[in-house]
């Protein structure tokens, strides 16, 4: 496939490698930090850190919007579809994450549940335009990439006038998070990590730009490359942080230029400012509470706000004992120091939310480096 | 090697993370819809978000929207950047 394959060349691989070992300073340690969740994958996947230096070092970033969506949260989609009785759409990510009591929304809809996965909102507009008599609420969650096809389905049930539809919002922001794992006191108290740089993601930048990362990168006087998602983009974005942290530089610079531009997607922007606006502070899984890191649906489209139509009671619900999910999430541990990693807990069987999603720093242990460590 | 794990395995298509580039293959203006192809596999996606889509332009296609066109002269720069980075020593 064009703009695939050839960004997985190992002819080119293996001399980007050879040039990032001449560059990395022997003497000193890079710990640089994937936000995102699909930049892990890859890494693991294509075995880039089998090609790159011991004294490098990929630290997991919080960038998988299933690992970090609070078990409360769940919980509430849960009683949507057992105690009010809708039916339940949702990205199959979600099927499987396990929620209070061991339940699932897989678990519930075998029990009969009406939970339905749908790849795209526009499956869930089409199940609500076919059950007139219904209430269809999509469970929304995603980063800045996968908010907009929420906004555009909000917009297009008020133009439908579609009464039955409605969105449980979860969709949570990538500065936000970034900002509150710099400052944590937390992270340095829970161990011994210091970030070096970040690759930004890439298609969350694809939708904001690369603009909103220069004020942490100028605050907190780390580099910050946005990175593109095949194996060849990490490691020029991993080169282009080693010359960053050698330099003494602390820019935003931009690998992923065939997708993201320093504005951003603007009409989706847009499209989303139409129809959200902040929260005050949302939970994270793992962060805790964040100010100013989640959107709601604002007073304008609040007929189509689940939150608003429903009882939905804020739920403190606490991870299965011993799971490490929080502190993986923040970097501060690897899924190889957790208990449960590969014992009871497997992508089969999954006990945290990081073994759940593909995406997540668990599953991609499990799956393609666990004998490495 | 794809085990059809569920992690790793063919699932991965309904990944709501992933976003693959597409071609656009025929657009339908009056829905703002168009049908991309991946490869072998054809799809009908949202043109929502997007502006200016023409015909054989590449987008990166994600949870059944276009987010962004796939800049080819773009690509074209970074595919000559690793050649670059992988062959010449630095000066410094």
């Amino acid at each position: 496939m064009k703009y695939v394959e050839e960004f997985r060349s190992q002819d080119l691989a293996l001399k980007l490698a050879r040039t990032i070992k001449r560059e990395c300073d022997p003497d000193r340690q890079y710990n640089l930090m994937e936000f995102c969740g699909g930049h892990t994958h890859a890494i693991f996947r294509f075995g880039v850190q089998d090609l790159l230096p011991e004294n490098l070092r990929f630290v997991h970033g919080p960038g998988c919007p299933v690992c970090v969506l609070p078990i409360g949260r769940i919980d509430n989609a849960i009683h949507l579809a057992t105690e009010h009785g809708v039916i339940l759409c949702t990205y199959g990510d979600m099927m499987r994450v396990p929620a209070s009591g061991r339940k699932s929304l897989l678990k519930v809809k075998a029990e009969g549940g009406d939970v339905r996965m749908v790849y795209s909102t526009l499956d869930a507009l089409k199940i609500a335009r076919e059950n007139p008599h219904r209430e269809v609420v999509f469970f929304a969650i995603g980063f800045e990439t996968t908010t907009p096809p929420t906004a555009v389905a909000i917009k297009q049930a008020q133009a439908e006038g579609l009464k039955n539809f409605s969105v449980f919002c979860n969709h949570v922001l990538t500065p936000a998070a970034i900002q509150n794992i710099l400052e944590s006191p937390e992270v340095r108290e829970m161990g011994p990590v210091t970030i070096d740089g970040f690759f930004g993601p890439s298609h969350v930048s694809s939708i904001i730009g690369s603009r909103p990362y220069e004020f942490f990168s100028e605050e907190f006087q780390k580099p910050v490359v946005i990175a593109g998602f095949e194996p060849l983009d990490v490691m020029q974005s991993a080169l282009m942080l080693i010359r960053q942290i050698n330099e003494g530089r602390h820019e935003v610079e931009n690998e992923y230029t065939r997708v993201v531009s320093r504005e951003g997607n603007l009409k989706a922007q847009a499209l989303v400012a139409e129809v959200m606006e902040l929260r005050q502070s949302f939970e994270w899984r793992g962060l805790g509470l964040v100010p100013y890191s989640a959107l709601q649906i604002n007073s304008a489209y609040e007929t189509f706000d689940a939150e608003k139509r429903f009882e939905i009671p804020a739920i403190q619900a606490s991870d299965v004992k011993g799971c490490e999910c929080p502190r993986i999430l923040r970097g501060v541990k690897k899924p190889t120091d957790c208990q449960l990693f590969g014992t009871v807990c497997t992508p089969e069987n999954p006990m945290g939310s990081c073994m759940v999603s593909s995406e997540g720093a668990c599953a991609a242990y499990w799956s393609y480096g666990r004998f490495r460590h | 090697m794809d085990s059809g794990h569920p992690a790793t395995g063919p699932d991965r298509a309904l990944n709501m993370c992933l976003a693959l580039p597409a071609r656009v293959v025929s657009i339908d203006e009056r829905t703002d819809m168009a049908v991309v192809a991946l490869g072998e596999i054809k799809k009908e996606i949202s043109l929502a978000l997007v502006e200016d889509v023409q015909i054989d332009d590449f987008v990166l296609i994600h949870v059944g929207y276009a987010l962004n066109k796939v800049s080819p002269e773009e690509a074209e720069l970074t595919l000559a950047m690793f050649a670059e980075a992988g062959l010449v020593e630095r000066d410094s």
